[in-house]
């Protein structure tokens, strides 16, 4: 019996240093009262399993060892509880199990219950959270703030031609900021499947299903950062939607939710600028490539062959017919190939996505001039050289006519 | 001693048609789910579902209760495919749980054409849901706005005294849908 | 010799050639072709697994893009339950039950054909579209994981739609089947085989048959739902239209959750008997457990969202599902009780058959107590659809039923080819089994803890050393079964030894009073029992 504790111990110490530095059998450290409750709730849940399986595989083994044809037992013959003495054998363990289910297991979980529904204390803050694919929207909506949250590891990690920095498919380009030690009232809301929020730390995960409102709630103890992903399947970009929290203290989220207002309001502004030069278009519009669209048309625009178009004139391609009917109607597409069709359309594409594909509508998410300097830069690389440069105007147009 | 093979080919079969009609019947049970989840959710209020008009009337002249207050907080989202602004005039107000209220919505199309939507509204937290009464709201039929119009769309609701003492706040949301 | 003998005597050998096989309404014919389709599409889900796991081996993209993931990983689940699992016990019942009953025959035996041979389109629909997608048509076979959540599933690609027709169709094989072995188990009895005097199988499958006829056609509905939603313009799924995709979940899971004691009730049944044999001991509470049976079926029926608890739950049915969910551990005990005490004070001896069961008995009691973990509505929003549910339902899964149908294969072998398989081997395959399969699915245990998501074809870096862990395990895992495939052809090509009618010195039943093979025809005069 002490063999196969050491054995139990043994393994579970080489997993723990294989693992992380980390109790291997817990979550991720929590920092929100509800994940402490969580975890506590786990620990006593699988502290009770694993006593009862233990104690089970040792009856079992007991009797695998002892009662063998080959050490001569003699097997008995009877089929169920014989006397009074046999009988509460048997119904002992069964009144214990359900003591344990409803009593040490059920009371505690009952308590956590209520806690995370807890609709009694007032939320301080609401933070509404929009998922999409494959990205997800953070709204404030008392602070007038709201903004995407894209995952920003670099294609070329992602395609394996660099080496995997630390935060690894766990990084974003704008993450979500709370204030430590308030109540943060989280909406979650959908535009097109069910996604799922979950971020270990805090011990929540709440769908986020289209047309329907859901909530949740969060106090975090302490400053730092949070990484989570989405949790229920959403297509193909699923892995790639991660979250990212920033928590701060008081002072210094005031401070951030200041800076990000100017920063929102300067970029209205500026979004509304009409005379970018071609450098800056390319620029600006690199990086949006680069964040929203490399995901699947890759960085060097070649796409994957017959799921997601090169946006390179000249390269062949070949998918499903309506595709290529749909690409050719809108001139993307002519013998077998890619051609570079107006620039209305190519705006239309960006802005509008194309229906019934994979290709999302992206004038929700970006502004004019970021349409024009993506459409811009994807003109003037990959191979081509239209030089052509689409002004935030012609996005503008284009954008009340899907 | 068994019955002879006639007899019990004939009990073999009289089972097999009431085992299908046993399936068949769950079938329909599966569909049936359809409307018994809606008036389910209706009626709980389960799944934010807040279910049809109602007439000031269902206030039985009641007085407002104005020992409580209730913040109702108002919120959108906007499907895809929908080129339009649709926001909450008013991002929360304090109600007394049988006030008669007013609220509105602002819908702007930005599109060149037509736009046809419909508005499903959706309430939180659930026990909530079916405390919400709605007198007359813009998500009851399809909305039609003209290119580049603006317009107000009403929602007139009450919040019923019966809700639970613990409720503080309701979060109400719209998500805007294109119909063609 | 009496001419009428003689006579029976010709009538005895079947058919001829591919005939045979396509119109038998032979019991033990269609049960061979069952377990012969399930052990075939075994290997298939099994070769999906593999590509997964050599995808999984390193964080990175290797050898899978997302959307070629997100169809082995459905395919997978799909192949596994519905055209591995389901068609294998289904055999299994069609081979034995008639023969532990002491039954000429199933009772419908027409309608036995048919429902084989609906299997064969249903699978090659599921896995069509790989061949479509060559042929530029559509995109490839269904990519929305096992459960078909809408809306993704309404808006996915024509996979869906054959995968909507594959389950038709396996509803109405699985259905038919289902009504076939209640209407055999309630009419054909031997004379003096009372119900509670029954095999204890024959209990276990009667209870799943009663779950299909009960929550399949539920399925079924759902399914033509999405695909009203998909083509027909109807918003069942949809918020646009008046509908709610967690409709789908609810749908779905009604099914589902039975769905997993249908998988799992006849190996259950099928246990008592393989540790009677090796224990040389009667059936410890066979009452007991035909009553588990009950309990669990009806238990099973109303607890189906608990596999919901992140979809937006009030707190008066998160605490009504968690402890109704905790309530199916009971029955389950009792089960696990009645198995040890029938193994205490025999006489064991370790043949291959007994091993898998012993495994059994410890995986699947290793799994079911990590779904009393699950059951917290609270923890469960750190374990749903981690790798910890992913390991959970693997050490049910594989760790009870197909542990469960390959005790069963080498035990029931020597009975049906009438010669004993290859004992060294089969200890080689159930060491192997159970080392590959620890490796495997503990290590997801904990990848699971440590936040890895599921159905994600790449992960962060902190989640590597265990992914490659379990990858090597799964290596392992697959390789060995390529043991018991070797096994069972060279047991069939009829080299090695024969075996008595009898063949295990414990066995009991009147499966093992017939000759080993059996004759084709076999209690065409039923016998008496006591």
């Amino acid at each position: 019996m002490l063999k196969l504790r050491q054995l139990i111990l043994l393994l579970a110490c080489a997993v723990s240093s294989i693992a992380y530095a980390h109790n291997p059998f817990e979550f991720e450290t929590p920092v929100t009262p509800v994940a402490e409750e969580t975890l506590h709730v786990h620990d006593l849940f699988l502290g009770i399993i694993g006593v009862l399986f233990v104690l089970s595989v040792m009856i079992l083994f007991y009797a695998l060892y002892k009662h063998r044809k080959s050490r001569g037992y003699q097997p008995a013959s009877f089929t169920g509880p014989h006397g009074r003495k046999q009988w509460l054998f048997a119904i002992l363990p069964f009144l214990a199990l359900v003591f344990i289910d409803f009593v040490v297991m059920g009371i505690p979980a009952y308590h956590a219950a209520v806690a995370m529904a807890n609709t009694q204390e007032d939320a301080q803050l609401v933070i509404k959270v929009t998922g999409s694919q494959w990205k997800w929207q953070y709204e404030y909506p008392d602070q007038g703030l709201k903004f995407y949250s894209n995952l920003s590891t670099p294609p070329d990690e992602l395609q394996g031609r660099a080496p995997k920095g630390e935060h690894y498919l766990l990084e974003v380009d704008h993450p979500l900021v709370l204030p430590v030690g308030e109540k943060v009232r989280i909406l979650l809301a959908s535009t097109d499947v069910i996604h799922a929020w979950w971020v270990p730390p805090f011990g929540v995960k709440q769908d986020a299903v289209p047309g329907f409102l859901r909530e949740t709630w969060v106090k975090i103890d302490k400053p730092g950062v949070y990484r989570g992903q989405c949790a229920e399947l959403c297509g193909v970009g699923h892995a790639y939607m991660p979250i990212v929290v920033e928590a701060k203290n008081q002072t210094d989220f005031q401070q951030w939710l200041a800076q990000a207002k100017a920063a929102q309001a300067a970029e209205a502004v500026a979004s509304q600028k009409s005379n970018f030069t071609r450098a800056e278009l390319l620029a600006m519009g690199k990086k949006v490539f680069d964040t929203n669209c490399a995901a699947c048309h890759q960085a060097n625009g070649l796409g994957i062959a017959g799921v997601f178009p090169p946006i390179a004139a000249g390269k062949p391609f070949s998918a499903t017919p309506t595709l290529l009917a749909d690409l050719t109607a809108r001139g993307f597409y002519e013998n077998g190939k890619i051609v570079l069709g107006p620039i209305k359309n190519h705006l239309g594409i960006v802005l509008h996505g194309v229906p019934g594909t994979s290709m999302p509508a992206f004038g929700a998410q970006l502004s004019d001039a970021e349409i024009a300097a993506v459409v811009t830069y994807e003109r003037n690389s990959f191979g081509n050289q239209t030089g052509d440069l689409v002004e935030p105007t012609e996005a503008k147009i284009r954008r009340a006519a899907p | 001693m068994q019955p002879p093979a006639p007899l019990r080919a004939t009990r073999n079969r009289r089972l097999m048609w009431l085992l299908l009609a046993i399936s068949a019947g769950f079938f329909g049970f599966g569909f049936a789910l359809v409307p018994l989840y809606n008036t389910f959710c209706e009626l709980t209020g389960l799944n934010g579902k807040t279910g049809g008009p109602v007439t000031a009337a269902a206030l039985s002249g009641r007085p407002a209760d104005t020992s409580r207050w209730v913040t109702v907080e108002f919120t959108s989202t906007v499907m895809p495919g929908l080129p339009g602004r649709f926001q909450p005039q008013y991002r929360r107000l304090r109600v007394h749980p049988g006030d008669i209220i007013n609220a509105v919505y602002l819908a702007q199309n930005l599109s060149g054409q037509v736009l046809n939507s419909q508005a499903v509204m959706s309430v939180t937290p659930e026990i909530a849901a079916r405390y919400f009464k709605k007198i007359d709201c813009f998500c009851f039929k399809h909305q039609a706005l003209a290119p580049g119009m603006t317009r107000s769309m009403p929602l007139s609701f009450f919040v019923s005294p019966e809700l639970p003492a613990e409720v503080h706040t309701i979060t109400l949301s719209y998500a805007f849908f294109r119909v063609s | 010799m009496n001419p009428a003998i003689a006579h029976d005597e010709h009538h005895d050998q079947p058919p001829r050639g591919l005939a045979r096989w396509l119109f038998t309404t032979n019991h033990k014919d269609i049960g061979l072709l069952y377990l012969i389709f399930g052990l075939t599409m075994f290997l298939v889900g099994g070769l999906l697994a593999m590509l997964i796991r050599v995808e999984l081996f390193e964080p990175g993209l290797q050898i899978l893009k997302p959307e070629l993931y997100n169809q082995l990983i459905t395919l997978h689940g799909l192949v596994m339950v519905f055209a591995a699992l389901m068609p294998v016990t289904t055999g299994l019942a069609n081979y034995l039950i008639p023969l532990m009953i002491g039954a000429p025959d199933m009772a419908l035996p027409r309608l036995n054909n048919w429902g084989f041979w609906l299997l064969t389109p249903a699978a090659l629909l599921l896995l069509a579209p790989f061949g479509l997608e060559l042929m530029g048509i559509g995109n490839g076979p269904i990519d929305t994981g096992w459960t078909i959540y809408a809306p993704l599933s309404v808006q996915s690609g024509l996979g869906v739609d054959f995968a909507i027709l594959a389950v038709l169709l396996l509803g109405a094989s699985s259905l038919l089947s289902s009504i076939n072995i209640i209407v055999t188990i309630f009419n054909m009895r031997t004379p003096g085989m009372r119900l509670m005097k029954m095999p204890i199988f024959v209990w276990s499958w009667l209870m799943t048959a009663f779950l299909l006829v009960a929550v399949f056609p539920v399925l079924v509905g759902g399914a033509a739902m999405l695909l009203a939603d998909r083509h027909f313009g109807t918003s069942f799924f949809s918020a646009a239209g008046g509908g709610d995709p967690v409709l789908w979940q609810h749908l779905f899971w009604f099914f589902g959750h039975p769905e997993v004691y249908i998988l799992l009730l006849p190996t259950a049944g099928i246990l008592p008997h393989i540790l009677s044999t090796f224990a040389r001991k009667p059936i410890y509470g066979y009452r007991a457990q035909v009553y588990s049976y009950w309990a669990i079926g009806v238990l099973s029926v109303i607890v189906w969202a608990h596999h919901m608890f992140t979809s937006g739950m009030p707190l008066g049915a998160q605490l009504y599902f968690m402890y109704s969910t905790m309530a199916i551990s009971i029955p389950v005990a009792v089960l696990f009780f009645c198995w040890i005490g029938t193994l205490w004070r025999g006489a064991i001896t370790f043949e291959t058959p007994m091993l898998f069961a012993i495994g059994y008995i410890v995986l699947f009691g290793l799994g079911g107590l990590t779904g009393l973990v699950l059951a917290d509505a609270v923890a469960d929003q750190q374990y749903h659809n981690t790798y910890f549910l992913v390991a959970h339902f693997h050490y049910t899964l594989f760790g009870g039923p197909i542990m469960g149908v390959i005790a069963a294969a080498y035990f029931y072998l020597p009975k049906i080819t009438g010669r004993m398989y290859n004992e060294r081997i089969g200890q080689w395959h159930f060491w192997l089994t159970m080392i590959g399969f620890n490796i495997t699915f503990m290590s997801q245990f904990f990848v699971g803890l440590a936040g890895m998501p599921r159905r994600v074809p790449d992960y962060a870096l902190q989640f590597a050393d265990l992914n490659m862990m379990s990858s090597l395990g799964a290596f392992i895992l697959g390789a060995s079964q390529l043991l018991f495939v070797y096994n069972i052809v060279t047991t069939w090509r009829g080299t090695r030894d024969k075996v008595t009618d009898r063949v295990w010195e414990g066995a009991q039943g009147l499966e093992f009073t017939v000759s080993s093979p059996p004759p084709y025809h076999t209690f065409t005069e039923q016998p008496v029992v006591a």
